[in-house]
């Protein structure tokens, strides 16, 4: 071996022998990790058998993620061998991968759209909607904004609506009453489930909205956009706002009936129209028929009010609760 | 490196009656160096004073978590061995690939022919191709196409075709750089030219290729854009247990953790930065040492 050549080889197994190690450690250290602190899990109605294993691919909704992944914790808490990873792809882009078969459940803040259902029938996918929170999408203002407690949809739509582009550029062009402040305008972008909500409801046709406003798929960047804008106003969902309260201010919506503002009451007994939702999970057919789905699907029915409280989500109130419970044994029997 | 070793009696020398322009352009070089230097040091005092109060073993230890009660415990430990998966797989991939497409190049082929000027010419477009494009290619053709899902060996086959180009470049660099003596030396002697290759090119390049090839993967390492389409997900509480399994990656899970709402969960984002950087000034220290330590001069 000449000295180049031992220099060479040397080198080339070190650089094999650090990928080994890490490929390794990978494997190792799983067995090793220290346990999580346990968590207070309220007492489920029926306990799935123990020992149970395998895999729960779920993604989709950003807003619904929180509240899924806490269930999934607590699941996993119960039941170790089961992994239950989550990701947020979005509304559009959960049902993507629900669709093309690589999720087991997929999350929504808005129901399936027709084509959506069209993907997943191509690929023989079956599925079941699952109601597990409501959501009052709330419209908000910095708290130096004094002049707009209450917003009618009529006056929300002149904000978003697609003709507004380039012409209502102050409050004063919504309405001759609010003082000539710039009109900032902060809210999620196109492929989540939040704006394509918003955007039927208020400007009556879903994904119709003005283009020049600051789209984030971040609900912090709309927080702290709003936050900074005197005359700055976003929305999202209720829970952004109820960890942002000090900064923010949540308008009243008014419909047609008087103004309410978001609030756990109002959206729980339909009042909050019509920017009050339901959020959703997809399961598949096929995957339920896995005993660890199915388990899954039963920890979160029987403890779908205290998960919910623990994501700060609105519960359910309790005729969607029985629903909940009756769907999923429907589920499971068919 | 010149102008340092250049004696310092030399330089007093010349720096009288120097003209007043000099004193601009060193001021401006100064200056360049200075802004680059600044902005890495507010971004290392800002992650590390916002991550301080999780930069503990719990990070390291524990699985990512957005339950309340683990606000203190949660940890980053699957988005570190996902990473630690990936990207060894990738090396093991990447590496060996381009550093025999890189001897193919400047040993064998003819760079008369038009092809090979084609091959070239497309090696150094990919090498600035963005990775979001990868990211695509990796879920139309390797995730959905060969049917691979969203797993580990998918994350790191897409890796692997990202820092391909800039491996072969980098390998090319180093392999051009052996003087022509040595070659035609080898040969002289009756070595063939595989021989020649195997036993004088290839050892005396290697520190210019391990160099290349540890700061490919380090901007391998840093990669959060092609995991977001390949669909890694963003809570993961294992780690990968092997080539098809679920996994999430250190920047998509800093990704996540810094865009949630809660401050408790922004802070072990932060904290999960400084991890990050650590891996990679370790990954860049070895390339320093590397070629430090078998650098040849002809």
């Amino acid at each position: 071996m000449t000295s180049g050549q031992r220099r060479l080889s040397a080198v080339a197994t070190a650089a094999f022998v650090v990928s080994l190690a890490a490929a390794c450690g990978g494997g190792g250290n799983s067995a090793a990790t220290s346990p999580e602190a346990s968590a207070p899990s309220s007492a489920g109605a029926s306990e799935p058998a123990a020992g149970l294993s395998g895999e729960i691919k779920i993604d989709g909704s950003s807003t619904v993620a929180p509240l899924i992944s806490v269930a999934s914790e607590a699941f996993g808490e119960e039941q170790p061998q089961v992994k239950v990873p989550v990701g947020t792809s979005g509304t559009g882009g959960g049902f993507e991968k629900f669709c093309a078969g690589e999720t087991d459940i997929s999350n929504a803040s808005r129901p399936i759209k027709d084509e959506e259902k069209t993907l997943c029938e191509g690929k023989g996918i079956k599925f079941t909607e699952l109601t597990v929170a409501t959501d009052a999408l709330t419209v908000v203002v910095p708290k130096e904004n004094t002049w707009a407690k209450c917003l009618t949809t009529a006056q929300l739509k002149k904000m978003w609506e697609p003709a507004a582009e380039g012409k209502v550029k102050t409050w004063k062009d919504v309405d001759a009453k609010f003082p000539a402040e710039p009109l900032k305008l902060y809210g999620p972008g196109a492929d989540s489930g939040t704006f394509d909500y918003f955007t039927d409801e208020i400007n009556g046709e879903e994904g119709a909205s003005r283009k020049d406003y600051s789209p984030s798929e971040n609900d912090n960047d709309i927080v702290n956009g709003v936050a900074g804008a005197k005359g700055g106003l976003g929305y999202f969902g209720f829970t952004y706002y109820e960890e942002n309260m000090d900064k923010l201010t949540a308008v009243e919506v008014d419909s047609g009936s008087g103004c309410v503002a978001p609030s756990v009451e109002a959206a729980q007994g339909g009042k909050y129209t019509p920017l009050a939702r339901s959020l959703f999970v997809y399961p598949s057919t096929t995957a339920v028929k896995r005993p660890e789905v199915a388990a899954f699907l039963d920890y979160l029915s029987a403890n779908i009010g205290s998960l919910a409280k623990e994501a700060k989500f609105i519960p359910l109130n309790a005729e969607q609760e029985a629903k909940l419970k009756s769907d999923i044994t429907a589920l499971k029997a068919g | 490196m010149a102008i340092l070793s250049t004696p310092a009696s030399t330089v007093r020398l010349a720096s009288q009656g120097r003209p007043l322009k000099e004193h601009l352009f060193r001021i401006a070089l100064l200056a360049s160096l200075a802004i680059a230097m600044i902005f890495l040091v507010v971004l290392l005092v800002y992650v590390v004073t916002q991550g301080w109060s999780r930069l503990d073993l719990n990070l390291i230890q524990n699985f990512p978590s957005l339950r309340a009660v683990n606000a203190a415990t949660a940890g980053v430990l699957s988005g570190i061995m996902g990473t630690l998966w990936v990207v060894a797989l990738t090396a093991l991939m990447a590496l060996p690939t381009g550093v025999l497409a890189a001897v193919y190049l400047e040993e064998y082929a003819d760079k008369t022919k038009w092809y090979n000027r084609l091959i070239e010419l497309n090696i150094a477009n990919l090498a600035a191709v963005p990775s979001i494009v990868y990211g695509i290619l990796g879920l139309g053709v390797i995730s959905r196409g060969f049917g691979l899902g969203p797993s580990v060996i998918t994350g790191a086959i897409t890796l692997s075709l990202l820092v391909l180009p800039i491996v072969i470049i980098a390998a090319r660099e180093a392999i051009k750089s052996v003087p022509p003596s040595i070659r035609e030396g080898s040969l002289a002697l009756g070595a063939t030219q595989w021989q020649t290759i195997w036993r004088q090119v290839l050892p005396a390049s290697v520190p210019g290729i391990a160099t290349g090839s540890i700061l490919a993967l380090s901007r391998a390492i840093g990669e959060a854009a092609p995991f977001l389409l390949l669909g890694a997900a963003t809570l993961v509480r294992f780690n990968p247990d092997g080539l098809d399994s679920s996994f999430s990656v250190l920047p998509v899970q800093i990704y996540n953790l810094i865009t949630n709402s809660r401050p408790e969960v922004q802070v072990v984002g932060a904290a999960a930065i400084v991890v990050l950087l650590a891996i990679l000034l370790l990954m860049n220290s070895v390339a320093i040492w590397l070629r430090n330590r078998y650098q040849k001069r002809w």
